[in-house]
């Protein structure tokens, strides 16, 4: 499918999607309450098959955090980012996806333990790279540790 | 948990075994519990981390060309296929291409480190099996690919020799030259291998029917590389989605529907051949021209995000840029073969005996940097 067969499949299973174009891949915008579902049915669609999740992250913006989600259809070849805002700096929460793809399991685990994102209903939250008793979450931009050197 | 000295015993009667952060066949500090029922591996975890040394934090204050060094010593026995990708990654957001020249030699490196990295796999299967041999043939041979790279680039195994725009050097005037010589003696010694392994009775008993995955579980748990091509899983960037003149280069992706150990070890068996392959496609053929493209001395990339992905020899390395005007990246992420490649380690363990968890996680073929960054 191109961007905008995509995007009319895209908009079918959710109304409320919204688009950026201005990437490599087409960027579609979901709210945290509908991701879980539209997550769900673009994996499921026949038409769409979104079955290889490739990379799962995270962004800090300060203002808010950005998870970001790039998935692929090894059927159909197409590519999509899809992008989560997270508002609540100080205690983001979003659905877990990792009984969609199982790989989110371990991606999501490093989110949580790098960023702090907890995810809902995942099977075994806990930190996978860091110490369990770490404090703080690398990767936030405000994160600060004693023994950091600047170069 | 009791790290040394008698396993533990939980109620169901399972014996609760830590292998590892120290241990031969983990190849690196990995750590995997692993709960048994007599020698069937009910369960397995693996705890990571134990080398993890934040390589995306230090990313975000490095200059776009500082960066690149840091990944080498990621997957390091890939890397130059990993810089390859950070450059890319650069280049794509300054909109420029490498010169037909460098993409050559860019390419010509990769596949001798593909080869060298197989090469090192073959002789650690062995090895790992019991069988000592493999590893001082291996090891033979690949001493010949690190003699090229030392001449050429200075380093043995960490060459960081790939910029943004090119190479950092044109190559050496012995490189075609000991590259064809090497290649004969390398294509000889695949019949030898064939013979201490591959036919082997013992080494088929060891791993063929042993840690299925099925290729919706390769898919499910993001595999790439032969780890996923050993499932037949069509998985291979170089196809998928070319990168420095692939397109032109006349090899095949090797694909297995076995899915146990056996089918991945054929895999990256017949790989090796493709890698030289390509290799005698362009030692002959490399353009004339300027090595490296030229770029100002500041890189800064655009508002925006950036995302390139290599094959490296373990399968799909992304490298996610998100810029934001600066000199230095705003947020990297690499998206590690060895780390969604080690998520589907459970599910082909799990019903194996103990004695063949050696054998699935040689064919996984992890290289534990690059899982933990």
């Amino acid at each position: 499918m191109n961007n905008e067969e995509l995007k009319s499949a895209l908009t079918a299973v959710n109304p409320n999607v919204t688009f950026d174009e201005t990437s490599e891949f087409m960027q579609a915008f979901v709210a945290p309450a509908d991701f879980r579902k539209f997550m769900k049915a673009i994996r499921n669609n026949a038409d769409l098959e979104f079955d290889f999740l490739f990379c799962l992250t995270c962004i800090d913006w300060k203002t808010n955090l950005t998870m970001v989600y790039h998935l692929l259809s090894k059927k159909h070849r197409h590519q999509l980012v899809v992008k989560v805002k997270l508002d609540d700096v100080n205690n983001p929460i979003l659905e877990t996806v990792c009984d969609i793809w199982k790989t989110a399991n371990f991606h999501e685990r490093e989110v949580y333990d790098l960023f702090g994102v907890k995810f809902n209903n995942h099977p075994d939250l806990r930190r996978i790279l860091l110490d369990d008793e770490w404090e703080g979450y690398p990767l936030r931009k405000n994160y600060v540790d004693e023994n950091m050197i600047s170069l | 948990m009791s790290l040394l000295g008698a396993p533990e015993v939980n109620k169901e009667g399972e014996f609760i075994v830590n292998i590892g952060p120290q241990h031969p066949s983990t190849h690196g500090v990995l750590h995997l519990k692993v709960w048994l029922d007599g020698e069937i591996i009910q369960k397995m975890e693996p705890h990571l981390g134990y080398i993890h040394r934040s390589i995306e934090k230090m990313s975000e204050s490095l200059s776009y060309r500082n960066f690149i060094f840091a990944t080498s010593r990621m997957d390091y026995l890939s890397a130059h296929i990993n810089n390859q990708a950070c450059a890319l990654a650069v280049e794509k957001g300054l909109q420029i291409e490498a010169p037909p020249r460098a993409q050559a030699i860019r390419i010509l490196l990769g596949e001798l480190t593909r080869l060298s990295s197989h090469q090192l796999w073959w002789g650690c299967m062995g090895l790992d099996l019991g069988a000592v041999s493999p590893f001082f043939y291996a090891f033979r041979e690949r001493e010949l690919i690190m003699d090229i790279m030392e001449e050429t680039c200075g380093a043995r195994l960490t060459q960081n020799f790939m910029v943004p725009g090119g190479t950092m050097y044109d190559i050496h005037p012995n490189f075609q030259k000991r590259v064809k010589e090497s290649l004969v003696k390398i294509k000889e010694s695949f019949k030898e291998y064939d013979e201490l392994l591959t036919g082997n009775v013992i080494f088929e008993g060891r791993t063929k029917g042993v840690g299925y995955l099925s290729a919706e579980d390769a898919i499910s748990f993001g595999c790439t590389g032969p780890t996923a091509r050993g499932s037949g899983v069509s998985s291979d960037i170089r196809k998928w989605f070319p990168y420095d003149g692939f397109e032109k280069i006349e090899f095949d992706e090797i694909l297995d529907n076995g899915g146990d150990c056996y089918a991945r070890y054929k895999v990256r068996m017949l790989e090796m051949k493709q890698s030289v392959r390509i290799i005698e496609q362009l030692i002959d053929n490399i353009p004339e021209g300027d090595y490296q493209a030229k770029t100002k001395n500041v890189i800064k990339l655009p508002k925006g995000e950036f995302y390139q992905r290599v094959e490296t020899a373990r399968g799909e390395l992304g490298v996610y840029i998100v810029s934001d005007g600066a000199a230095s990246p705003y947020r990297i992420k690499y998206r590690s073969p060895n780390f969604s490649n080690l998520s589907a380690l459970e599910k082909m363990c799990t019903g194996a005996k103990i004695g063949d968890l050696v054998a699935i996680m040689a064919t996984v073929d992890l290289v534990i940097p690059d899982v933990d960054r």
